[in-house]
């Protein structure tokens, strides 16, 4: 196959970027869409140019290292699918293929189709966790988990953490990512004590880091290498305002010893 | 250089209970007076950062991801052993201890793979805690499936995605470190050298990936949790990053490398499709739970639709030579037995390196949607990558570049030979001999980085008086130009080739000789080309762009550097043992029937090999390998 590209190249962050035209020729449909900027780039070095920087690692779309908008869609045509899970079968032959990175603007471009997610890694440490400090646990088996529950849990504990969800959606919402793992933690018995305090801080933190609101336009499900539903943040929706109506403030007191 | 393996006297089982009283304890208030470097954020390195900030310390957590969760971990499908005997089919600690030892072909520790067992099942309750979901039953307890090298069902799995729920736990946990300020963590931060002042591990120089800065982090104790080294091979299972570098520099540093011949081929990976692959895709051991692998009896045989051969054609070549383990053999012996039938010519698929594993008879006994519910993810991803349907033709599969037994020698502890130089998970030698056995390595990393390094560490601090180390000892000074002379130097070559050419080419010649099978005249082949590409990489890579700057190219051309240096050793340790064991092969030692012949006369000792400077040979160093409780025998699944 043969292949036009249209690729961002941004060399800074503060740098303004551009579209470059790269012919990519001798494809084979049996590459992944990385293997085949990998032979792009390999071109590239070997006429002295800079190659086109992704994230990348796995390579098996479980990581979430990779993405990037492919024709305007966050992980390119093939549903339920990262980019690193693409294959070049899915394009046809003298195709011209658009490629830009994640747009949102809490995840500023660091340099062509690399941004910066560390703002999902905030909202986590704001509250996406049980707090079970290592030694402390019970008998695995004392707490049983209905197998309902378990399933739905571990359907929304699936994401990535790619950020397909916030480039797809127009306001650049994380609401996908963070209700699926409010709805991961608040469907298990273990995650119950801290329930309504994760949701209350969790949202809080995707307001602060500049995330837009969800106003469900359902792009993020769609864009989801791992098909989560927005039934998710109806979850959190309703944590969110049950936390908000029972909020109370915090006390610290001391101990007795 | 000495060895001292610090395994504590006393029976087998009271080792680690009667070791965890006799260790030096921290006071709780003079911990946070401690500042302990974590190195690498998967299940290893993040359960031992968020553990060793709950207990007090100030930990300074590195990955060269961009968030903590992205970890190799992530990718390990299948599951985590533990001796609860959920199944009430015979299992105990003993009994996971007993199957991990000679699942190493026994070539591994007795007191470490007991500590490991006894560990096995604080795991499960620890995870299970932070809301990791397992697989459960209707009744609401946990699930278990089969995996290689064991006759029970011990096997805890959160569908074939376990490696990932465990790794979010472990994130999980280290964010909240992170949240309440015990833990600081630097992603996109790769560690490119180790701190040594006098003859203590005080510190870490990595080089910042987005701005390209070259910094000095010290602290009171280093702890590196970094991976293996499967991507010596180029294609292996490995995530694209995976890398020697924080281990091979510490080597360099003065720390034993041990065993690093002791590889793991994966028998259940997806075949290579053609020259552009980057990468090889593994398939869960658990599907050899319900699939059954086969190959036609004749060549001829070998073009037809596997449909179209009748079941007296097809040679199911596990389960007639290993009946009693079959299709669940371990990998290394599953590895082998398929390398030998696509060298007797009856391979399937492009090249003929390929075998079949075949779920029909499972689909006809279980139907389709039990399959899914098992193994659903597992088989999209095979659709994905090869545009075939399993649920209507086997899979084709090949064995690939999996795990590394061989890493960083430890004693007890988990020290290296550098004190304060602490090794955890897959980047140490430690538990898995010369085969590591499925669902072994996120036990192992967890109980590291839980329950073992936080407590090792304390009878480090306790045991010893640190001075201060200041940045501008000459030491750390030197360490740090010395790291910049190198990324310069590497900048200054601007040759020819390409780093992922040069990678590829390394690959080649590992797979071809210090591969599943490996003997003398190719390994010696071997050292002859190594130090000739290696000069050529030195001579002709051309790396473009600036050290200033995310520059991938740069990265990938430093880990390169350091994979033709220890591709080196790996030979070098691989001719040395002339035996053959688990997962290294010597063709010159088998048995008539062809399986491993191992050697304990001669070979029932680690291999430690210490640096022996720039274009020195190394230096072997040998620890004995005691057994007091397990007779040694020639392992038979058959």
């Amino acid at each position: 196959m043969n292949l036009t590209l249209y690729v961002w190249r941004q060399p800074g962050p503060a740098a303004a970027g551009k579209l470059e035209r790269y012919e990519a020729r001798d494809i084979s449909p049996d590459m992944s869409f990385l293997e085949m900027l990998d032979v792009v780039n390999e071109g590239l070095v070997e006429s002295g140019q800079v190659p086109i920087a992704f994230d990348h690692d796995c390579r098996e779309g479980i990581c979430g290292s990779c993405g990037m908008m492919i024709n305007g869609v966050a992980h390119g045509p093939m549903k339920g699918t990262a980019t690193c899970q693409l294959h070049m079968r899915s394009f046809t032959d003298g195709a011209t293929i658009h490629i830009e990175p994640w747009r949102a603007r809490a995840f500023p471009v660091i340099k062509d189709l690399v941004v910066n997610r560390s703002a999902l890694d905030r909202i986590i440490a704001a509250g996406g966790f049980i707090t079970a400090p290592t030694g402390s646990a019970q008998d695995a088996n004392n707490i049983p988990v209905p197998k309902q529950a378990a399933d739905d849990a571990m359907d929304a504990a699936a994401c990535i953490g790619c950020g397909a969800c916030v480039a797809a959606c127009p306001n650049g919402s994380a609401s996908l990512f963070t209700a699926a793992k409010i709805s991961h933690l608040g469907l298990l018995p273990q995650g119950q004590p801290e329930r309504y305090r994760r949701a209350a801080r969790m949202v809080a933190q995707m307001d602060a880091e500049g995330f837009g609101h969800c106003t469900l336009f359902g792009e993020c499900q769609e864009a989801c290498p791992k098909e989560i539903s927005i039934d998710t943040i109806a979850r959190m929706n309703r944590d969110y305002v049950v936390a908000s109506l029972t909020a109370r403030e915090e006390k610290v007191l001391g101990g007795v010893g | 250089m000495e060895l001292r393996s610090r395994i504590p006297s006393g029976p087998l089982e009271r080792k680690w209970e009667k070791h965890r009283f006799e260790m030096k304890l921290v006071n709780p208030a003079n911990k946070r007076k401690y500042t302990v470097i974590v190195v690498g954020s998967g299940l290893a390195g993040a359960s031992a950062a968020a553990s060793m900030s709950e207990l007090g310390y100030n930990v300074k957590c590195f990955c060269f991801q961009d968030s903590p969760r992205r970890a190799h971990s992530i990718a390990a499908q299948g599951g985590i052993n533990a001796a609860k005997n959920y199944q009430n089919d015979g299992d105990s600690v003993y009994r996971l201890f007993y199957d991990t030892i000679k699942g190493g072909d026994f070539r591994s520790r007795e007191a470490n793979v007991h500590r490991l067992a006894e560990i096995s099942v604080n795991i499960i309750d620890q995870c299970v805690a932070q809301g990791v979901p397992f697989a459960r039953e209707y009744g609401g307890l946990l699930a278990n499936r089969s995996f290689g090298g064991a006759q029970v069902s011990r096997t805890f799995y959160a569908r074939g995605q376990t490696g990932q729920q465990l790794l979010l736990g472990a994130y999980q946990a280290l964010e909240k470190e992170v949240s309440r300020g015990g833990v600081t963590m630097f992603p996109r931060t790769e560690m490119l050298d180790l701190v040594v002042v006098n003859g203590r591990a005080r510190g870490i120089v990595t080089r910042n990936m987005v701005t390209g800065a070259i910094e000095t982090h010290l602290a009171d104790a280093v702890v590196l949790g970094t991976g293996g080294y499967a991507n010596v091979f180029f294609l292996s299972t490995n995530a694209k990053g995976s890398n020697v570098t924080a281990i091979w520099r510490a080597h360099k540093r003065g720390a034993a490398f041990a065993n690093p011949c002791f590889t793991q081929i994966h028998p259940t990976c997806i075949p290579v499709a053609g020259e552009h692959q980057s990468k090889l895709t593994l398939m869960s051991e658990s599907l050899r739970n319900d699939g059954r692998v086969w190959v036609p009896k004749r060549r001829e045989d070998c073009d037809k639709r596997p449909r179209e051969i009748p079941e007296q054609d097809r040679d199911y070549y596990l389960e007639r030579k290993y009946p009693s383990f079959g299709n669940l053999s371990p990998r290394d012996i599953a590895s082998r037995a398929a390398k030998e039938v696509c060298d007797e010519g009856r391979g399937v698929g492009p090249g003929g390196r390929g075998v079949y594993l075949d779920f029909s008879d499972a689909i006809k006994r279980l139907g389709v949607e039990r399959i899914a519910e098992r193994y659903g993810n597992l088989f999209e991803m095979y659709q994905r990558i090869t545009d075939e349907n399993p649920y209507e033709v086997p899979m084709r599969i090949y064995p690939a570049a999996h795990y590394t037994m061989g890493g960083l020698w430890v004693d007890y502890n988990l020290m290296s030979t550098i004190p304060g130089l602490h090794v955890i998970g897959e980047a140490n030698f430690s538990d898995h001999g010369a085969n590591r056995l499925g669902a072994s390595a996120l036990m192992q990393g967890l109980a590291d980085g839980y329950f073992v390094v936080p407590l090792t560490i304390g009878d480090y601090f306790g045991s010893n008086k640190l001075e201060a180390v200041s940045a501008d000892d000459p030491a750390v000074r030197q360490t740090e130009q010395e790291v910049r002379a190198r990324t310069e130097r590497l900048l200054a070559v601007n040759g020819e080739r390409t780093v992922s050419s040069i990678h590829r080419e390394l690959g080649k010649i590992m797979w071809e000789y210090c591969g599943m099978a490996r003997d003398e005249s190719g390994l010696k082949q071997a050292l002859e080309l190594i130090p000739k590409l290696r000069d050529e990489f030195w001579h002709d890579v051309r790396i473009p762009g600036t050290g200033e700057e995310l520059n991938q190219s740069l990265e990938h051309a430093g880990r390169v550097a350091d994979f033709l240096e220890l591709s080196e050793l790996m030979c070098i340790d691989a001719l040395h043992r002339e035996e053959s064991s688990g997962g290294h092969f010597r063709v010159e030692h088998q048995t008539p029937d062809g399986e491993a012949l191992r050697h304990d006369d001669r070979y029932a000792y680690v291999a430690a090999w210490e640096y022996g400077g720039d274009g020195e040979p190394p230096v072997l160093h040998k620890e004995p390998l005691v057994f007091e409780n397990v007779a040694l025998s020639q392992r038979s699944y058959k």
